[in-house]
């Protein structure tokens, strides 16, 4: 490599780093509880846990009708609505609805009823928590909505590119070494240098993979705008003159015609009407496959919520699909405790990383400017360039 | 293959892919996908703990 594209890469990656780090701190520094966010909602008493049933159901447990679940939660809230009820994949004992003001309220009430007798099991804490909701609005948008998460996701680019010229400045700093080498006999510097080449090469893909499925996932409010603007906009193109709702149909008939519409499909979540997943005059109902890839994915069913008739059901479009994929490959919940183990492991060797980077920029300021003052003492013109100098130290 | 590409790329090209099968392993399967995703992804977590822990012998 020439020492004038050395000079180049080591521009990039010291200014892309730079001015990232401190969110990617932050982002990682929160991450980890969110990593373990069951087991720490558990620990804190916060987690929702299914009663036990009696033991002559157990073997068969019931499913309760759908519209009794609505109706047990909405008695605790009587002037709210619903805006959403869903279930986890692992956890088919419990409907997780939500009532609100309005179909947007950001202030909703979560509610957690028995998916088998219909019973209100508990109010659960809000996002979790005080401490996991302030980790999970840091870590998504530093409590600053739609532009936060933009920033956030510019931030993930810039620390994209620092992946990127770190790859390549990884070549002249290792061309002599054995791989993994850490001298650190020499000075605390260089040590620190050859830990930021060795975690940096080692954390390369999961760092990449991390970073971009979660600028991608910072845009999942801008294309779900798309997509509703676009194909439930079209979806819903009979409706457009529709006079406001009167009756709501039967939520419990309607999953049960897009079951039956989608054999072999199960209900990831409900969207009722005049959310951003449904529309005014429509329950949105996400089935999700059953296979381990499958399941992750949602193919919406639209149902008049007058009369409970299918109005249209297609396949998300390419970009909620890459969406919807990248979020387990950020979050490392799809592969059991140690995927989360390594998940946090290769976070913390992440903030290694950034550290030590910031201490060898730190360091090298330090000296360079130590340098040039002698330099311009002795009137002699610097000729190496900043990065070589360092690699060739030995 | 002792060329010099191979000894200064050799390792991270092979830690990248096992990266790879282990992060693609888990999304496609469950069971046994789930503990070779567990096997290839924390094969670079030793290596580095291994590499950056370790102390030379004197």
């Amino acid at each position: 490599m020439s020492a004038q594209s050395l000079r180049w890469w080591s521009w990039i990656h010291k200014w892309s780093s730079l001015v990232c780090t401190a969110f990617m701190l932050l982002l990682c520094l929160t991450g980890l509880p969110l990593i373990y966010h069951h087991e720490i909602g558990h620990l804190l008493g916060n987690d929702v846990e299914a009663p036990a049933l009696a033991p002559e159901l157990q073997a068969n447990p019931p499913r309760a009708n759908l519209d009794d679940v609505i109706a047990s939660a909405k008695a605790l809230y009587p002037n709210k609505i619903m805006m959403y009820m869903s279930q986890e994949l692992d956890e088919p004992a419990i409907w997780n609805v939500t009532l609100g003001d309005h179909p947007n309220d950001e202030h909703y009430k979560p509610i957690a009823v028995d998916a088998r007798t219909a019973q209100v099991i508990t109010e659960p804490a809000f996002e979790g928590g005080a401490f996991m909701s302030t980790m999970l609005r840091l870590h998504v948008d530093m409590f600053a909505g739609l532009p936060g998460m933009l920033f956030l996701g510019a931030m993930g680019l810039l620390l994209i590119v620092a992946i990127v010229s770190g790859v390549v400045l990884y070549a002249p700093f290792m061309r002599k070494l054995d791989f993994g080498t850490v001298r650190r006999e020499r000075s605390t510097r260089l040590k620190w240098l050859d830990l930021h080449n060795l975690l940096g090469i080692v954390t390369l893909v999961w760092a990449l993979v991390v970073g971009a499925t979660g600028v991608i996932n910072t845009l999942a409010d801008v294309l779900l705008k798309v997509w509703q603007s676009t194909e439930i906009a079209a979806m819903l193109e009979p409706y457009k003159d529709a006079r406001p709702l009167v009756q709501m149909a039967s939520v419990d008939a309607a999953v049960k015609t897009a079951m039956a519409a989608e054999p072999g499909m199960g209900v990831s979540f409900i969207a009722f009407p005049g959310t951003p997943y449904a529309s005014p005059h429509h329950y949105g109902v996400f089935m999700h496959g059953d296979q381990a890839f499958t399941s992750r994915l949602y193919k919406p069913v639209l149902i008049d919520a007058g009369n409970g008739s299918i109005t249209d059901r297609r396949e998300l479009p390419w970009y909620l699909t890459a969406l919807l994929v990248s979020q387990p490959l950020h979050f490392g919940d799809y592969g059991g405790g140690w995927m989360q183990f390594l998940w946090a492991v290769l976070d913390l060797a992440t903030i290694v990383v950034l550290g030590s980077g910031l201490y060898l920029w730190f360091k090298r300021g330090r000296r360079a400017r130590a340098e040039a003052r002698q330099e311009h003492e002795q009137k002699a013109p610097a000729v190496q360039p900043v990065l070589a100098r360092s690699g060739g130290e030995r | 293959m002792n060329s010099p590409f191979i000894k200064l790329w050799g390792m991270p090209i092979l830690l990248g892919m096992l990266t790879v099968i282990g992060l693609l392993s888990a999304l496609f399967g469950d069971g046994v996908w789930d503990a070779l995703s567990a096997v290839t992804l924390g094969v670079p977590v030793a290596v580095g703990a291994w590499f950056s822990l370790r102390r030379k012998r004197h």
